[in-house]
């Protein structure tokens, strides 16, 4: 069992939440300039790290609110929940954004790429 | 061949492979059992194979068994950073079936039914394969009308499936609550009554044992840490006991998968996650059948030894903990009492969690990769078990040829880049 602290209800069991799968997902905004490899890399290809994993989960039965977690995947420890439209702040949590292959891939550089008209 | 060494002190440990049978059994109860030949040896890795297959579960034991009695590739090791069959293929429920709606699925899983058929007489080794029929539940009109749908695909692949009204599921199944004022009535089910269950450290043992006499090396204990890539080519693997060369990898390592891709320098469609299950303590025989149901996450058997073996869902977080979360199995449980109102004095002895890398389509991945001579058979994710034979006979052949058969072309990894995909997660259910 996962002992979750929502950031606007406190300690709950994880009965409580849903997961929203990885965070820091951007969607490209023109799509179609992508070739169907990035776009692939966007829509289906995972961290799912061994170790340290940056995650979305929503409290359903709570407050219904968003959040993001900084986990542990080996020991399940929760190392820092923030809110989703931020960065972590933790160190390994910062460590962990920066690093993750999505900050290269073609989808997300479009993401804050002009789009031209 | 080099023949087993250490007999563990035992004098008298007999180094030929013996064949198990009624009178092997007879001979060796004079001596009090104590001097059957070890099932197979644990070599020190070589430091060159034609082929390593990492992961020794059933899946990986049978690949590198049909590698050598197949296609006559003999110079084969399989590594494991554990014990043999203490993943996955020591954690599931059991449940062989292949009542699968698509084509491409019904290949694979109906070609797995058909050498589970064979499969003790084929590695001479008792894997208590039992065709005790597989009863999946439907309970809404929705449900039911789904099922029939599905039943109709299903028989049109020629795999045999049978629906049923609750009367007939109450005659089958006598302890079953058909009581339509349920929350989740019975309405329905279907049936394969050639599906079953099977002895899952059996089937480990029984592939081990009959790669070992092939000639295949079986290493335990050994992690793989890094795979050793030239011009876009593996051509070897580092392990914890040193790098060992390899004309080709295939890699079967289940909730790992992804790992190992990432060490390899590519990703993987897929999501690490427990699945969680539990047994009862053993009890006079009352279940005859597998009884799943899709829409309440229940799936029970009995084992030989008496024990009700429950399964519940897969947890909805991403770990490597082989553990999940009370709340599952507390649902898992209540709607097996509310079937079954006789089990709930059944107290359970024990329960576990087994990673399963579950792909977004819900089928797995047979597949060529991004670097030349490195394969990866995974993605089963809830449902590999069944799929052991006919997983490590398919998967054997894509590595010996370095092509796809028309079984395993489907389940290409491009699939997910062309949109090829093959959905059982409507058509096969979330249990699998």
């Amino acid at each position: 069992m996962l002992y979750i602290k929502c950031p606007w209800c406190g300690y709950r069991d994880d009965a409580e939440f849903h997961y929203g799968g990885e965070a820091h997902i951007k969607r490209p905004f023109d799509a179609d300039s992508l070739s169907d490899e990035e776009f692939s890399e966007y829509l289906f290809q995972k961290s799912n790290t061994k170790g340290l994993t940056l995650e979305r989960w929503v409290h359903t039965s709570g407050c219904r609110r968003w959040f993001n977690v900084l986990r542990n995947t080996v020991t399940n420890e929760i190392i820092e929940v923030y809110p989703s439209d931020q960065l972590p702040s933790s160190k390994a949590g910062k460590e962990y954004y920066e690093n993750n292959w999505r900050r290269k891939s073609a989808a997300e550089s479009l993401t804050t790429r002009q789009v031209e008209k | 061949m080099k023949k087993p060494r250490s007999n563990f002190g035992m004098q008298g440990l007999r180094s030929e492979k013996e064949k198990y049978s009624i009178f092997s059994l007879a001979r060796n109860a004079f001596t009090d059992h104590e001097n059957w030949a070890q099932a197979w040896k644990s070599p020190e890795p070589k430091t060159e194979y034609d082929v390593i297959i990492i992961g020794g579960g059933g899946h990986g034991l049978a690949t590198a068994y049909y590698l050598a009695s197949q296609h006559g590739m003999k110079n084969v090791a399989v590594i494991d950073k554990g014990w043999l069959g203490g993943g996955n293929t020591g954690r599931n429920t059991t449940i062989i079936r292949s009542n699968y709606m698509w084509d491409e699925s019904a290949g694979i899983y109906e070609h797995s039914l058909k050498l589970w058929e064979n499969l003790s007489q084929e590695l001479n080794f008792n894997t208590m394969f039992s065709q005790r029929g597989v009863l999946t539940l439907a309970h809404s009109e929705h449900e039911l009308k789904e099922m029939n749908r599905r039943v109709e695909a299903i028989r049109l692949n020629g795999i045999d499936s049978d629906v049923l009204n609750p009367a007939q599921i109450k005659k089958l199944v006598p302890i079953i609550n058909i009581n339509p004022n349920l929350r989740y009535p019975v309405m329905g089910g279907f049936i394969q009554r050639r599906g079953g269950t099977a002895r899952h450290d059996a089937v480990a043992w029984g592939y081990a044992r009959a790669a070992d006499s092939l000639g295949v090396d079986i290493i335990q204990n050994c992690e793989v840490t890094g795979f050793n890539i030239k011009n876009g080519k593996v051509t070897g693997v580092q392990t914890a006991n040193g790098p060992i060369k390899a004309g080709k990898v295939g890699c079967v390592v289940a909730g790992h998968a992804g790992v190992l891709a990432g060490l390899a320098g590519f990703r993987l469609p897929i999501d690490s996650r427990p699945l969680q299950a539990l047994v009862s303590e053993p009890i006079k025989p009352i279940l005859d059948t597998v009884i799943m149901s899709n829409s309440v996450h229940m799936y029970v058997s009995q084992s030989d030894k008496g024990e009700m073996v429950f399964g519940a869902g897969a947890d909805s977080y991403n770990s490597y903990a082989q553990k999940g979360s009370l709340n599952i199995i507390e649902g898992m449980l209540a709607a097996a009492v509310e079937l079954f109102p006789v089990f709930s004095r059944l107290r359970m002895l024990r329960s576990w969690g087994g990673i399963v890398d579950t792909c977004p389509d819900a089928s797995p991945i047979i597949s060529k990769t991004p670097i030349d001579n490195l394969y990866f058979n995974c993605g089963w994710g809830t449902g590999g078990f069944k799929a052991t034979p006919g997983s490590g006979h398919v998967f054997a052949d894509l590595i010996a040829r370095n092509e796809p058969n028309s079984i395993t072309a489907p389940f290409t990894l491009n699939r997910f880049v062309d949109g090829y995909l093959i959905d059982e997660h409507g058509a096969a259910g979330v249990a699998h």
